[in-house]
This record gives structure tokens, sequence and C-alpha cells, in this order.
């Protein structure tokens, strides 16, 4: 059995008094693309914070092929070779759309598939705005940016937070046509979706999460809609 | 009218001085919102660093300011990942209250080591050379160096900003820090490094000011309220802004000494309140705030 | 929820909010009594503990204002130095020019400093955060530069109370006579007493303020103010009020100092140092955003000043950096250290849903 790429034991997370998860078990193997899907609030987009290191976990409750990385700290956590398309792009906005880009590996600066240029190669619409200034860009461009940025780093498991969120459906498919190209190379993915739909096209297998805990696990193939509407509603 | 004309030549020229002393602030306070009360004490430190290394080794002020750069940068270094970098945050009082006493510890440190008495950082005869602008117009050829330095400064600071990695680096934090973590960024290292970019800035403002008056400890809040002034009349981020923020105050004291000799310093400060009323985001703010 | 037949399921239940505890309830008697016997303090004190206790009074008036302004208000001015030498100006005017009473000078240079408050808010409160704080100092500026201004109240150097109005305050010869004293120590106890109802009345004025429905706005505008406002709270109006009223108490503690004073200048009375800095340092090396803090930090200050001042410099120098330490290590001052580790109030703002 080989040692998997990412590993979350009994993680759980805290924002002052208020707990966000309850001890999540997940695992996550090389190339898999894992899906987490689940109500508002249930926990999803924590979950990917204490993984990326924006938010506090425990030392054991996060192995990266192996290791604690628990509480490292987001920039720790990126040169390791985690890296995130945060919830609502979150581009800097001072910077142009090249910029965002570039700013991707400062971190980390690792030789692999991506670069500016097959960036450009999956996104062709950025390069014709590489130089405008990010805010000027619409949501699904802004998306694609949010994307490019973190595969620039090259990363070895790619954490994307609801990247569908405010799209339109037209332009959703666009963006998640650009998934397989992603897949190849051998990079896990973690998807945390609001549309369910497209995050089981895309997935390996599925998570389900609700207030805070794992409600189902398995195979977008095997899960049934009476299933998945029960773990994610818990009724 | 032409006199006129060289009284608003007079306030850009001095203008020149007031950016240099706010174009090392506008950095830090763009980059991590830092208010630093001690900025203008330490203008004043590197003044004395100046003057220090240049009586002790019988070298111009100009070369003694070379030398001074690496130490301040070095200092400032040293004082953000020291200091300043535990007290920034949400909050805007620890910061506050850390300059603030960081500004007595330098203002009485430098009384204690060099008393009270009032300093001039010579430059032979350059110091009252004047250039003939014809009609009677004169101006100083150190006023003008200040304003021609000014601007050199803020073009090697911009495209330190637009044109590197590091400068990249600093406008992404600038405008995200979660975010920028996100990206690999040890903010902690970029404030540093900020500040102490900033300080070399602030040791070629001592230059300056050295030259082209009096100085002693204590001069330091006065130059730093000038040096606010500009930077939020320019508008966060921007160090062209600053820099006009810089021309506007100066031309407001030149016009208002012109009228009134008492009225300088208030003109000054009507200026800057009548800008603010009127675009209370500066000049040229970023798009985010 | 109704039955079909009109009653009700189950009595409604009746509550009430509380703030007060029953520690609280006894400090408050304390606090009487601490009054009180600071008011007798002239019969048995000598003039230097009288004028120490002056200090500390308005110094504590100052910063329980400042901290009403910027603790629980959030607007973190470094310009109420403003209202201290505008306060200081109307007395004298008021005084010399008017021939008004002393006493009654100062209650009316609270009031006069209010309405200049509210154009010098309009134009604050343009500003936020730390554009607010240096664009309040740049307003104190201004202020000194006008009054340096009038020639008639001494220009730039300043001037002084004449003997025709210090010797004049109301009751001197009633003090005179029952302390035995000459005018200028009677004049020291009328002060103190003034101080003494500043220091008392401040904080005071501070948690009323706070237990009314004024205060709620407030701490829901501390909070989050775009929160506030889509609850319906005027947040303008609200800052606006707690501007003017802080403007109001300063002005008049102003008024105190430099009556105390006898002396006025415009670089003193307008000092950033004296008037903000060191309130400043008071309010939050004892603890901002309490009631408790400033008393505590009011102390400290005192203490440092009467016996490390002939330090000179070294003694500025220690300020400071016990201004860094505590900033450090307690940033939320002394009395926010002892709150937390002991959970103590004395002026409780909590307020807790009691069922009848």
């Amino acid at each position: 059995m080989t040692t998997p790429m990412l590993e979350t034991r009994g993680l759980t997370a805290r924002y002052g008094d208020f707990q966000a998860l309850y001890g999540i078990d997940t695992v996550i193997a090389p190339g898999e693309t894992i899906a987490i899907i689940g109500a508002n609030g249930a926990g999803k987009s924590s979950y990917l914070k204490a993984i990326a290191g924006l938010v506090r976990a425990e030392p054991g409750s996060v192995l990266f092929e192996g290791r604690p990385i628990g509480g490292l700290g987001a920039a720790n956590v990126l040169k390791l070779g985690i890296a995130m398309v945060p919830e609502g792009r979150r581009l800097f906005a001072s910077l142009t759309v090249e910029e965002n880009l570039l700013i991707g590996n400062y971190g980390r600066k690792v030789a692999g598939a991506w670069s500016l240029d097959s960036i450009y190669a999956l996104f062709p619409a950025l390069k014709a705005r590489r130089t405008a200034p990010s805010q000027t860009l619409s949501g699904g461009e802004q998306q694609m940016v949010a994307i490019g940025r973190a595969l620039m780093s090259n990363p070895r498991v790619l954490l994307c937070d609801e990247i569908s969120l405010g799209l339109a459906p037209i332009v959703i498919r666009s963006v998640y046509d650009a998934m397989p190209r992603i897949k190849q190379n051998g990079t896990s993915i973690v998807l945390v979706e609001q549309d369910i739909a497209q995050a089981m096209k895309v997935a390996d297998r599925v998570y389900c999460f609700q207030e805070g805990r794992v409600s189902l696990v398995g195979c977008p193939a095997e899960l049934t809609r009476e299933q998945v509407h029960l773990a994610y509603f818990g009724h | 009218m032409l006199d006129w004309l060289g009284t608003i030549i007079q306030g850009v020229l001095l203008g020149g001085l007031y950016a240099l002393f706010a174009a090392g602030l506008s950095l830090i306070f763009g980059i991590m919102r830092l208010v630093n009360l001690a900025h203008g004490d330490l203008i004043v430190l590197a003044a004395f660093a100046i003057l220090a290394l240049a009586s002790w080794f019988g070298i111009d002020p100009l070369f003694a300011a070379l030398f001074a750069m690496p130490a301040m940068f070095a200092a400032g270094f040293a004082l953000q990942h020291l200091l300043l970098n535990r007290t920034l945050g949400r909050d805007l009082l620890p910061p506050l209250l850390v300059t603030f006493g960081l500004s007595i510890i330098i203002q009485n440190g430098l009384l204690e080591a060099f008393t009270a008495d009032s300093r001039r950082l010579r430059l032979g005869a350059i110091e009252t050379a004047s250039i003939q602008l014809g009609g009677g117009l004169a101006i100083g050829v150190i006023p003008l160096l200040t304003l021609v330095s000014a601007i050199a400064v803020i073009l090697l600071l911009n495209l330190l900003f637009y044109r590197t990695a590091l400068g990249r680096a600093f406008r992404a934090t600038a405008d995200d820090l979660e975010i920028a973590q996100l990206m690999g960024i040890d903010h902690h290292r970029i404030y540093s490094t900020a500040m102490a970019v900033a300080m070399v800035v602030a040791t070629i403002a001592a230059l300056y000011l050295g030259v082209s008056a009096n100085f002693d400890p204590t001069i330091g809040p006065a130059r730093l309220i000038y040096a606010f002034e500009a930077v939020i009349i320019g508008g966060l981020g921007s160090l062209w802004g600053t820099l006009a923020g810089g021309i506007i105050i100066g031309v407001a004291q030149t016009v208002g000494a012109k009228i009134n000799p008492e009225w300088q310093i208030l003109a000054g400060h009507l200026a800057f309140l009548a800008v603010v009323l009127l675009r209370p985001r500066g000049l040229f703010p970023r798009a985010e705030d | 929820m109704a039955e079909g037949n009109g009653k009700p399921l189950m009595e409604p239940a009746r509550y009430r909010i509380e703030t007060n505890t029953r520690a609280s309830r006894l400090l408050a008697l304390a606090g009487i009594a601490l009054v009180l016997m600071l008011a007798a303090l002239p019969t048995f004190a000598g003039r230097g503990l009288i004028q120490d206790l002056i200090f500390v009074f308005y110094m504590l008036a100052l910063a329980q204002c400042w901290n009403l302004l910027a603790g629980y208000a959030g607007l973190v001015s470094v310009g109420q130095q403003a209202f201290v030498g505008l306060g200081g100006y109307l007395l004298f005017a008021l005084t010399i020019g008017a021939g008004v009473d002393p006493i009654a000078a100062t209650v009316l240079s609270g009031i006069i400093a209010a309405v200049f408050a509210v154009p010098t808010a309009f134009v604050v409160f343009r500003l936020r955060g730390p554009y607010f704080a240096i664009g309040s100092w740049v307003v104190a500026e201004v202020y000194r530069l006008v009054f340096a201004q009038f020639k008639q109240l001494g220009g730039g150097t300043g001037t002084s109370l004449p003997p025709s109005v210090t010797n004049e305050v109301f009751g001197i010869e009633w003090v005179k006579a029952t302390f035995e004293v000459r005018a200028p120590a009677a004049r020291d106890i009328i002060t103190y007493w003034i101080a003494l109802a500043l220091a008392a009345g401040a904080p005071l004025l501070v948690y009323l303020v706070l237990r009314s429905r004024y205060g709620l706005a407030l701490f829901a505008i501390r909070d989050s103010e775009a929160t506030a406002e889509s609850a319906g709270v005027d947040s303008f109006r609200t800052k606006l009020g707690v501007y003017v009223l802080v403007a109001a108490v300063t002005a008049m503690t102003g008024a105190l100092i430099y009556l105390q004073k006898a002396r006025i200048s415009p670089d003193a009375a307008f000092s950033v140092l004296d008037w903000s800095a060191y309130v400043i340092f008071i309010v939050v090396i004892g603890g901002v955003g309490t009631i408790e803090g400033p008393i505590a930090g009011v102390i400290v200050f005192y203490a440092l000043q009467r016996y490390l001042a002939d330090f000179g410099t070294w003694y500025l120098i220690f300020l400071g950096a016990l201004a860094i330490v505590t900033m450090l290590f307690a940033p939320k001052g002394i009395w926010g250290y002892v709150a937390q580790r002991y959970h103590v109030a004395l002026f409780p703002l909590r307020r807790r849903l009691v069922r009848r």
C-alpha cells in the first residue's frame, strides 16, 4: 500500500469559540481527484484552509506523504508542494494578470509542466489580457487566473475551493475543461464544490461533509442519489 | 507676477524635500499600514549617523551618507524583525504606542549622545551656489538637487515595485496578506525588507535635511507631520502621489509665507485639510483599501 | 402559539436586562466614600499633595475622555489637545475679556467648545483609521497656529491670568477663612475640588453613556460598523455625539488646567506631547477600552513622574521602553491583564438576560 499523498486524521478546526470540524479522516492517493461536497457551513472550506495552513491544525492531523504538516503555516505548506485556489478567486488587485501568475511561483520555484507559456496554452483567453489589471476580468477569467496562479508553483496537490461559485454554467464548463490537463501531470486534486453534478463528473472519489463530520465516502459511480441526499442534508 | 512664479518654484523645490521625508513613510504605510510615529526621528538619527561618520573619518558628508546607507538598511531590517513585526496586527494602537516609545527613545538617546546643540552638514561652496533662471529668478543648487533626488528615488522605488519579483511580492502582501502567504511569501521577511529599504531612503532624506537646515535631536516630530500629510494627500500606495503631496504642501507653505511669514506652516496644514475634505482617500489611491 | 380556542399554550416568560453585580454595588458605595474622603482632604493635606492630586485628577479626566473616544467609539485621535488648548484659551478670554467668574467660565468653556467641535467633527470624520489620527493632529496644529495669531491673548508667547481674576474666584473668601490660607493656596483648594469633580464625574459619565442605549450603539459600531448600520444604528450621529461630548469635557478640563497654571501659551496649551502622547500612554498602559484602565494608568504615570522625572532624558527613555515592553507583552494593559486573569470588573458593562 503506497503512502497516501495527503491524509487527514481526526482533523479539527476552531474559529474562536466556534468549532467547524469535529475529527475529519480523509485519504488522497497520488494522482487522485477527490470531491468534497456538503451544505453551506458543513466545514468544507475550513477543511481546505486547515490543510493549506490558513487555519491552525494539530501537527499530526494533516500528513503530506506521511509527514506531519499541521500548524506549519500557509507559506511553508506552499513550499512543500500544496497549492490552493482560494474561495472567491482573491486575485491581487494591484497586479496585472501576468503578475498574478508570476507571483504564483515566488515561494516555490520548481521545474515542471507548468510555466507561463503552458498556462497561457491552457487558458488562451488570458494571454490576450496578460497586461490587464486583474480586477477588470470577468468572473470566469479571474477563476482561470486563480487556477493558473496556483499551478505556477508546480504543486503536487491542488486544493480548489468552490471554483464554480458565482459563475454561469457555460463558464463553469470551460473552467472544468482544464481539469483533465491538470490531472494528466499526476497532480492530486481536492475539489470543494457546491455544484455536485460537476464535482461527480471529475472526481475519482467523493466525501460528503455534514456539520463538521464526514457523512459519506464513495465513488461517484456507486453512490445513489438517495445516499447523497441523506448524507448532504442529514434527513 | 514673476515674484509669484519665484515663490511657486521655491515651493516646488521645498516639496522635493518633503517628498524625500515622505517616500520612506509611504513605502512602510503602503505595504504594512504601519503608522510609524518614529519616522521623523529615524531620519534625524540617520543625519547624526552621517555627521558622526563624517567627523570621525574626516570625509565629506556625501561619502559618509554612502557608508551610512548600508548601516541604516541593517538597522531598519533589525528594527522590523525584532520589534515592529511583533506589534503589527488588526489594532491601530499597539504599533502607535510602540513607535511613540521608539520616538522618545531615539530623541533622548540622541540628546544624551550629542547634546541639544544645533548641527549642520557641511558640503562646502555648493551650499550657497545658485542657478540664474533669468528675469532675476534664481534657485539654489541644493534645493534643486533635493527635488531631483526625490524624483530619482521615486523612479528607483517604482522600478523596484513594478519590475522586480520582490516588488511584486511587496504589492501582493499589501493587497491581500492572507493570499500572499498562500503564495509562499514570508510576510515578516517582506516587512523587514521594506523597512530596510525605507531606512535607506530616510538616509538620503537625512543628507538633504542636514545640508539645507540646522538640525538637533528634537526636530523629528515636526518633519513627521509634513511627511504624513504628503503621504495622505498622495493616496495610499502611490509614490508619485507622495511627490505630488509633498509639492502641494511645499507650494502652500511658500505661498502662505509670502502673504504673511507667520502663516507658512498654517497654510500647509490648511492645504492638507482642503485636499482631504475633497478627496478623503487622497489624490491617487490604490484600487483596494 | 395559540390553540384553536384562542388560549395561549404557555405563559410567556418575562425577562429583564441586568448589568449590576453584587460586587459592583459594594464598590459603588466604596467609590462614593472615597470621593467624600478626597473632598475633605484639603483640611489636612499640604499644598504639595493638593497640587499633585490636581494633576492626577485632570490627567484622569483627559484619559477617560480619550478612552471613550478611542477605546469605545473607535476614534483614535491624536488631536484632543485642540480642545484642551481651546478650553484654556476660552477660560482666559472669558475671565480677562468678559469678567466672567473662573468657575462659571470653566463650565462655559465646555459648552462653547462643544459648538466648535461640531464643524471640527465634520472635517475629521471624512477620514478613517490612521488617516483620522493624523488628520486630528493636523487640526490641532491648525488650532494652535490660529490662536498664536490672537495678539489680545498674548500671541505666540502667551499671557498670564491677572490677580483681578485669580483673587476673585467664587468662594475664595470662604475658603481663605475656613482653611486659614492665603489667596494662592485657597485658589488651589477650589481648583482641587473642580478637578475632583471632573475626575469623579468623567468615569461616571462614561459609565452612564455606555450603559445607555447610546452605549449599545457604540459597542455595535466598535464590533462592526457596517453591521451596526444595517441594524439601524446611525453611526455618524452616534460618533458625532461622542466626539462633541468628549470635546466639551476635555475643554472643561483644559480650562481647569490653565486656571491652575494661571499662564497659557499656544505651544503649551496645544502640546501634542502633554495632552495626547502622555494621555494615550496612560490609557493604553492602563488598559484601553475599559473604564478601570485609565485609573490604573494614571496611578502608574503619576508614580513615574513623581519619582523618576528628575532623571531627565533617562526617565524619558525608560518611559519609551516601558511603552514598548507593555505593548509587546501585555497589549491589553495592566487592567486588561488583571481583568482577564481574575475575571473582575469594577464597572460592569455586560448585559445579562435575567428571568423575572
